[in-house]
């Protein structure tokens, strides 16, 4: 099954980054394929390189990076929602793109399901 | 369709609300801090005891670890993300935020 | 290619507002993904439930906070060919609200018929 997620919130802050990696990784192991990982509202500060955690926390923004080069998920982050909250191209973690919201779109028509977390 | 609560229904009314438009069968699956609401003999027993009677309800079993809660109300079923992306596979998703 | 097939697949997708409009952004954003997703011709809904109702509210001026308004474009949804716009009645009533308070015409519906309309969608996006 093909299989999009849209994460609506930031990371740390709240759980919802965390249950959709988990989610993620689950899909993956069951043999679905995750299409991409959109981010939008402050679900784009999940795009940041910038981030940096103390050593004994999960690092998120890698979490993201190593589904994209692992396993070819698109983490894609909103342009409109992205520009509002300084994050572009500079500070973007490697394999994730900055994209609109008509991307999100064809996600939605050409997957089995897209999966929302979020606040 | 999967509906996911991940509110406290102690703090947020989405379970209150979204249990209005809950389709007869549809599984509801309680995730982050929505799984409070299936603590065992809390206030929200009874109403999930009634939604069990035409729902099945499920509640991510890590959330609930991490959350200290080991005992839950009778008939709920506690799933790993495993079983989460089970139930999306025989459904689409409704997550009420 | 790719994007000519997707054309011709039509979802139906609705869209759920359970935000006031102001004190976050989701209302906003809501709506903005709202208009793209039209310029797809997918067969778009938008539910207004719990708080979400106060977005349709007629006589909100944002002025003073200076963050922009927009009940105006949810009034003007129809020129972008979403038309289905559902307010959940129990959640006007609560609010002391009746459908003479909001900005456009809405169909008001009981939990029973949306939950039969969202059960029939491919994809219920909450904001």
């Amino acid at each position: 099954m093909n299989i999009g997620i849209l994460l609506k919130e930031g990371p740390y802050n709240h759980q919802a980054a965390d249950t959709a990696f988990k989610f993620a990784e689950a899909a993956i192991k069951k043999g679905h394929t995750i299409d991409a990982v959109f981010f939008y509202n402050d679900g784009v500060i999940n795009a940041t390189k910038l981030m940096d955690p103390p050593q004994d926390d999960r690092h998120i923004a890698d979490r993201w990076k190593n589904l994209c080069q692992k396993h070819g998920v698109q983490i894609l982050a909103c342009v409109a929602a992205a520009k509002r909250r300084g994050i572009n191209d500079d500070v973007l973690i490697d394999c994730g793109t900055i994209t609109g919201l008509g991307n999100l779109t064809d996600i939605a028509i050409r997957n089995d399901r897209l999966i929302t977390f979020g606040d | 369709m999967l509906n996911t609560i991940n509110k406290s229904p102690f703090a947020n009314n989405s379970f209150e609300t979204s249990s209005r438009f809950f389709q007869p069968g549809d599984p509801i699956l309680f995730i982050e801090d929505g799984v409070y609401a299936v603590q065992a003999n809390n206030k929200f027993s009874n109403t999930l005891r009634d939604i069990l009677k035409n729902n099945p309800v499920y509640a991510l079993g890590p959330d609930l670890n991490a959350r200290g809660i080991s005992e839950i109300t009778a008939g709920v079923k506690s799933i790993g993300y495993e079983g989460f992306v089970e139930l999306v596979e025989d459904h689409q998703v409704n997550s009420w935020l | 290619m790719e994007e000519f097939e997707d054309d011709e697949i039509v979802k139906k997708i609705m869209h759920v507002m359970r935000e006031a409009p102001h004190g976050t952004i989701y209302t906003y954003e809501g709506l903005e993904m709202i208009l793209i997703m039209a310029a797809y011709d997918q067969d778009i809904s938008v539910a207004f439930i719990d708080d979400g109702v106060y977005a349709l509210k007629k006589g909100q001026n944002t002025e003073d906070i200076e963050i922009k308004g927009f009940a105006k474009t949810f009034g003007a949804l129809d020129g972008y060919d979403v038309e289905k716009l559902y307010v959940d009645q129990i959640s006007l009533e609560e609010r002391g609200l009746n459908e003479d308070d909001l900005v456009v015409d809405v169909e008001v519906l009981n939990s029973a018929e949306i939950g039969k309309l969202m059960a029939e969608q491919d994809l219920v996006v909450h904001h």
